[in-house]
């Protein structure tokens, strides 16, 4: 993991006393809200429908169990006891008030943890893989260049002010658990003549206009990476669209200008960018890379698990997967129990993750996109006092990318900008599809909501998607199939009038009854639909 | 040095396309939606370079002066519009040497802002040595 150094440490400390001016100029009334917003938000701090929000940065969604129980920590203190994990690996707490929020900030310097970056028109919090350094199809750890672009992308006295927010994945296996092509820039690190360098995929993004990012560069050596990036955001932030906040991303600018003229005026700009030496030397890579070395880890230890209590055997099939060092696994915590709010985990059990990081995972632990959290290295052995201490708590529910593993957005309940409520929604699925032998045989089936057309609920992404519309005063959904976010990446296609909340699941319920009446040997439910096509579902749905 | 100015007696900056087509100006006004990489070919001629930010979240005006500075302009660059002091800090690491705010700020808050971070993790256009380069001499 990236420990700070004392420049990181001093930096994040100047942001704080920064932050706390700020907050204190507008306590006395010296900045309006007007002027006051667009700070806020860069140090992670919206209005909401009842309370200030706050979003805490978990960089490419890395934790170690002392940053860990600080978040529980903030939940207890700060809040209602509870925070909620987003589809950016972040945290955010949703009952904050404002003068607690330097304060709370000091609290994360502590542990090396801020809040920086998580809103506004700035880059974002950089994500990435939540199974690096453990999967078994990985070529490198994609975190070094993460952290990288983390360093690079931090107060960046260009980029603050962008046309709209900009946000950057990377990823460095074929498998995307990132969605790296939803990204403004989304970055698969790839290997060429035994070198590894950047793929740049740039102008994805989801939103009201989805698109899926092309192939801006190929290769980008590392030597590069931080020339390119800056000539990629260059040109977005001379001709990105102001005129209208939803054509505002870069997205937009790439689709109107074309991936080629785009690429032409990228290539033009990092001519002249890459001889102002603006990229770090190998040595700052080496040193960033060292921190991320593999934990010692026994590839002798035993590869075989007892299996012998049958619950254990069911959550083993859900939700543990492949280490690369043989004798240990990758444990993925659902945070999706039958009825409850996805994403979001109370302080107590908080802890007992962060524990269980500190004793089973040497000392790590990551958010996941699909707002779960990950063990990334435990040992076979030690997989049934984890799954007990899990079960103990709440947090063992073996349903790891099946239908109840809903990605929602807080939707209507908490959030200014929704149409809809999305959490009701979210809750009644999972409960009406809650026997797991049910989900089971409905094999992975990403369903993701979104409470309104920003689709912060990924639901184009999702295999079945839900948006929430308000149609006249009532909330409605909108039902799409086909989309997803992996490397098979594709935009879900609505499948005709929406739904009211009860009317949806029954809707999901036909389109699930379709696919398995449908399906051929092996099938995933996104295989049969593209196979299928919407026809059948269509029929399925609306008779 | 940063001065927060609006000085008397200055030549007044003329427009992008006025100064393109008269050659004995020294002072131009760029307005965010106008190309910085038209003054290149004149920068030795240029004592001042105003760049307009009608309203503080356009940011287009950060990669201008970084662009004028990058391509060798050493006389004055200013900010001047909706220039806010939770700015001014940015604005000089993209090369502005001088402030125009409609909005006169207050002087301790600039002096706050400006000595507010101890270094940098990139370069830009003031000359600052970044973190990566502390680190590896």
């Amino acid at each position: 993991m990236y420990k700070y150094d004392e420049y990181d440490h001093a930096m994040v400390a100047a942001r704080v006393a920064e932050f706390s001016d700020q907050v204190k100029r507008r306590i006395a009334g010296e900045i309006t809200e007007d002027q006051f917003k667009p700070l806020r938000l860069m140090n992670g701090l919206y209005l909401q429908l009842h309370a200030y929000m706050l979003r805490v940065a978990v960089p490419y969604g890395t934790l170690d169990s002392r940053q860990m129980r600080m978040l529980a920590h903030i939940a207890r203190k700060y809040d209602r006891d509870y925070g909620h994990f987003t589809t950016r690996q972040n945290i955010q707490y949703n009952w904050i008030k404002l003068e607690d929020a330097p304060a709370i900030l000091e609290d994360l310097a502590s542990v090396e943890m801020h809040a920086i970056q998580t809103s506004g028109n700035c880059i974002r919090n950089i994500s990435s893989d939540q199974w690096a350094g453990a999967a078994a199809d990985e070529i490198t750890d994609p975190r070094p260049w993460a952290e990288l672009l983390r360093q690079w992308s931090s107060f960046h006295p260009e980029f603050s002010y962008l046309p709209r927010k900009f946000k950057i994945a990377v990823i460095a296996a074929n498998e995307d658990r990132a969605a790296m092509r939803l990204h403004d820039i989304g970055i698969q690190i790839v290997e060429k003549d035994g070198q590894h360098g950047a793929a740049f995929y740039v102008g994805g993004g989801m939103g009201r206009t989805p698109m899926i990012a092309p192939l801006i560069k190929d290769f980008v050596p590392l030597a590069d990476m931080l020339s390119y990036a800056e000539a990629c955001l260059r040109v977005y932030n001379r001709y990105g669209r102001r005129d209208n906040i939803y054509k505002a991303r870069i997205k937009i600018l790439i689709h109107e200008l074309g991936a080629d003229e785009y690429r032409r005026q990228v290539e033009e700009e990092f001519k002249h960018v890459k001889s102002l030496g603006i990229d770090p030397p190998k040595a700052e890579f080496d040193r960033i890379a060292k921190q991320f070395a593999p934990p010692p880890l026994d590839a002798s230890a035993p590869d075989d698990i007892d299996r012998s209590d049958p619950d254990f055997a069911v959550w083993v099939d859900q939700n543990v997967a492949e280490h690369k060092v043989s004798g240990h696994a990758i444990v993925n915590i659902s945070l999706k129990p039958v009825g409850g709010i996805p994403g979001d985990a109370s302080s107590a059990q908080i802890d007992v993750m962060a524990n269980l990081g500190e004793k089973y995972s040497h000392d790590e632990l990551r958010v996941t996109h699909a707002q779960n959290i990950v063990l990334p290295h435990v040992r076979k052995a030690d997989l049934y006092a984890v799954w007990q201490a899990l079960d103990a708590a709440g947090l063992a529910t073996p349903n790891l990318d099946l239908i109840s593993d809903i990605i929602a957005c807080p939707g209507l309940d908490y959030c200014s900008l929704a149409n809809a409520r999305s959490i009701p929604v979210a809750q009644k699925i999972a409960t009406r599809f809650s026997d797991l032998g049910r989900q089971k045989e409905l094999g992975e089936l990403k369903l993701k909501i979104s409470g309104c057309i920003n689709a912060c609920g990924h639901h184009h992404a999702g295999h079945i998607g839900i948006l929430g519309v308000d149609r006249k005063g009532t909330e409605n959904y909108q039902l799409s199939l086909g989309g997803s976010g992996a490397e098979d990446v594709s935009l879900g296609t609505i499948t005709g009038p929406g739904f009211d909340e009860d009317g949806v699941v029954d809707a999901i319920e036909r389109v699930t009854d379709k696919y398995l009446a449908t399906r051929t040997e092996g099938e995933r439910f996104v295989d049969t639909f593209r196979r299928v096509g919407m026809a059948p579902f269509k029929e399925a749905i609306y008779g | 040095m940063v001065e927060h100015i609006h000085s008397d007696g200055e030549e007044p900056a003329v427009t992008l396309d006025a100064f393109l087509s008269q050659s004995n100006a020294t002072a131009v006004r760029l307005e965010p939606d106008e190309d910085a990489r038209a003054l290149i070919p004149h920068l030795d001629r240029l004592a001042l370079i105003e760049v307009a930010f009608p309203k503080f979240r356009d940011g287009r005006g950060y990669s201008s002066a970084r662009i004028l500075r990058e391509a060798g302009y050493v006389g004055e660059l200013r900010a001047q519009g909706d220039v806010l002091v939770d700015q001014i800090a940015y604005m000089k690491r993209c090369g502005f040497d001088t402030f125009a705010p409609e909005k006169a700020l207050n002087p301790v808050d600039i002096e706050a802002a400006l000595a507010r971070w101890p270094e940098h993790y990139q370069s830009a256009a003031d000359g600052a040595v970044p973190i990566w380069k502390l680190r590896h001499g």
